[in-house]
Order: structure tokens, then sequence, then C-alpha cells
């Protein structure tokens, strides 16, 4: 027995799916933006395994601009975050309409 | 044999912190699960020689993202518990597994039914191999990450440059404290800004 990409995909595809159930459930904005960093991931271990199963370097290349786009969303998704908890602490998901205008 | 051990490891390690980040009900405890996901998505980039890419996994987001979560969690002072029992919006869980469950199956169907290959795997997929930038045996994994990085991507390479810079700018001037608005301290005492 070998682990081939099928493996790779499939579990790829559960950890997307487990961040997107847990974006569509959690209400805490931190926690949701967690959920996002690894649906991120679960891109990420997509690309590579299907680097290394074609021989192509381009996977690996586009999970290193994943990785810099994920952090400047960081940056900007947890300074909105704390923009929002200053003017309302234990703010939900819900609150993020308080930013208007 | 040893890669299978490695991998079933590895993938438990990645599911199970990943069950944690959305089942912990106190932030800080998600974003614990989250560095062991990290973690195990590292150890499957090694797996796949993939090994600069596995150590920037590592500093970059274990240390650097997960850090920033957690400084922003102790910022703010939300580190206690949520009540997951409260469902604000009816039916929202079952229809949110519900959709869960639908992408998962859609995916898999995209995995095994689709492709010119006819059946499972990566090439099976797309149908061809090295299509852009051929990995060469000779050369170490980071050089090869190197050249096509600097030489194919240079133009993206310079708009992550802007990217970061804007991220930055923006990141100041959201959590500026305008207008002179007294922030919220629960500290007796001392007053800021």
């Amino acid at each position: 027995m070998e682990v081939t990409d099928t493996w790779y995909l499939v579990l790829s595809a559960l950890l997307f799916t487990i961040g997107a159930v847990g974006l569509l459930v959690r209400r805490n904005p931190l926690v949701m933006f967690m959920c996002v960093e690894l649906m991120l991931n679960a891109v990420n271990i997509t690309f590579v395994a299907f680097a290394n199963a074609l021989d192509d370097l381009a996977g690996q290349t586009a999970v290193f601009f994943v990785l810099v786009v994920a952090a400047a969303e960081v940056v900007v998704g947890l300074s909105i975050v704390v923009a929002l908890m200053r003017r309302r602490p234990n703010a939900t998901a819900d609150d993020i309409a308080e930013l208007r205008g | 044999m040893v890669d299978v051990i490695v991998f079933v490891i590895s993938a438990v390690i990645v599911l199970g912190g990943g069950l944690g980040v959305v089942l912990n009900a106190n932030p800080v405890h998600a974003a614990l699960s989250l560095v062991a996901s990290l973690f195990g998505v590292a150890v499957l980039f090694i797996l796949q020689q993939a090994h600069f890419l596995a150590l920037v996994q590592v500093v970059v987001y274990a240390g650097a993202i997960v850090v920033l979560f957690l400084f922003v969690i102790m910022l703010l002072g939300v580190d206690e518990t949520e009540d997951l029992k409260h469902e604000p919006l009816p039916y929202q869980r079952p229809m949110a597994l519900l959709a869960g469950g639908v992408l998962f199956v859609m995916i898999m169907g995209g995995l095994f039914l689709s492709g010119p290959g006819g059946s499972d795997g990566a090439v099976a997929l797309t149908g061809q191999s090295a299509a852009t930038a051929p990995m060469n045996s000779e050369d170490s994994n980071i050089v090869q990450l190197a050249r096509d990085l600097f030489t194919r991507n240079i133009l993206a390479f310079e708009a992550t440059a802007l990217l970061l810079t804007i991220a930055t700018v923006g990141a100041v001037v959201l959590v500026r404290n305008q207008g002179g608005e007294d922030l919220v301290v629960d500290e007796p005492g001392t007053s800021v800004g």
C-alpha cells in the first residue's frame, strides 16, 4: 500500500468541508477567520498534491502566493474585528452592520 | 509503508485540529487546535517533497498568523467561553451540515467521476503532466522554487509587495482611534488616548 495523490485530495476535501461548515455555524468573527484559514490550507494541500503528482512546480509557487494573500487577509480582517469589538465588546458576526456609516 | 503511517498520523492531526477549531467554545482553544492542524499540513508538505513550503508553513502560519490571532483575542479580552447551545437562527446548523455534506459529495464526484482519464488521481483529472514548470531532480526544492518565482512569476511577486503595503496601511487606518473617542479600559485608574 502506498500513499497516492487521491489520498491527499480526499483529505483536502474533508478539511475544506470542516472549514466551510465551521464558517457557516460559528458566530464569533475570530473563529470564522480561523475557519477561513482551514479552507485555505485545504486548498494548499491540493496544490502541493497536484505539484507532486504532475511534476509541476507551479503548484508550489501558487501555495507561496496563497500564503502571502492569507497573511494580508488576516491583517486586514483582524483590524476590522478590533474596530468592531472596540465599539461593542462580545460582538458576533451579526453586529458587523454596526460599522456602517 | 512508512509513508502510509506518517500520512495517517498527520491526517488525524489535521482533521482533529480542524474539528477542534469548529467545536471548541473557547477561542483560545480554537486557535491552539488551528496550530495542530497547520503543523499536520506542514508534515504533509514534507511528505510530498515541498520542503521550503513546510518551513514557511510553520514560520508564517503556525508562528505569525496564529500569534496574531492570539494577540487579538487577548487584546480584546474575548477569551471567555461562547455559549454553543444558543442558536439564534432556527435550523441554521442542520442547514449548514447539509450544505457541507452536499459540498463534500460534489467534490468527491468531481474527483472520481470526471476527467479524461476516467479513473482517479491528479493525472487523470488534468490529462497531462508538467505543463508549466517541470521539476528537475538535480536542484533542491528551494532553488527550483526560487527560479520559478523570480522568472515566470516576477510580476506577481512585485504585486505581493504592493499588496502587503496596502494591507499594512489599511490595518493602521482601520484601528486608528478617530475623533478622540475613549477606548474601553477595564483597569481602574488608567486612561488611554
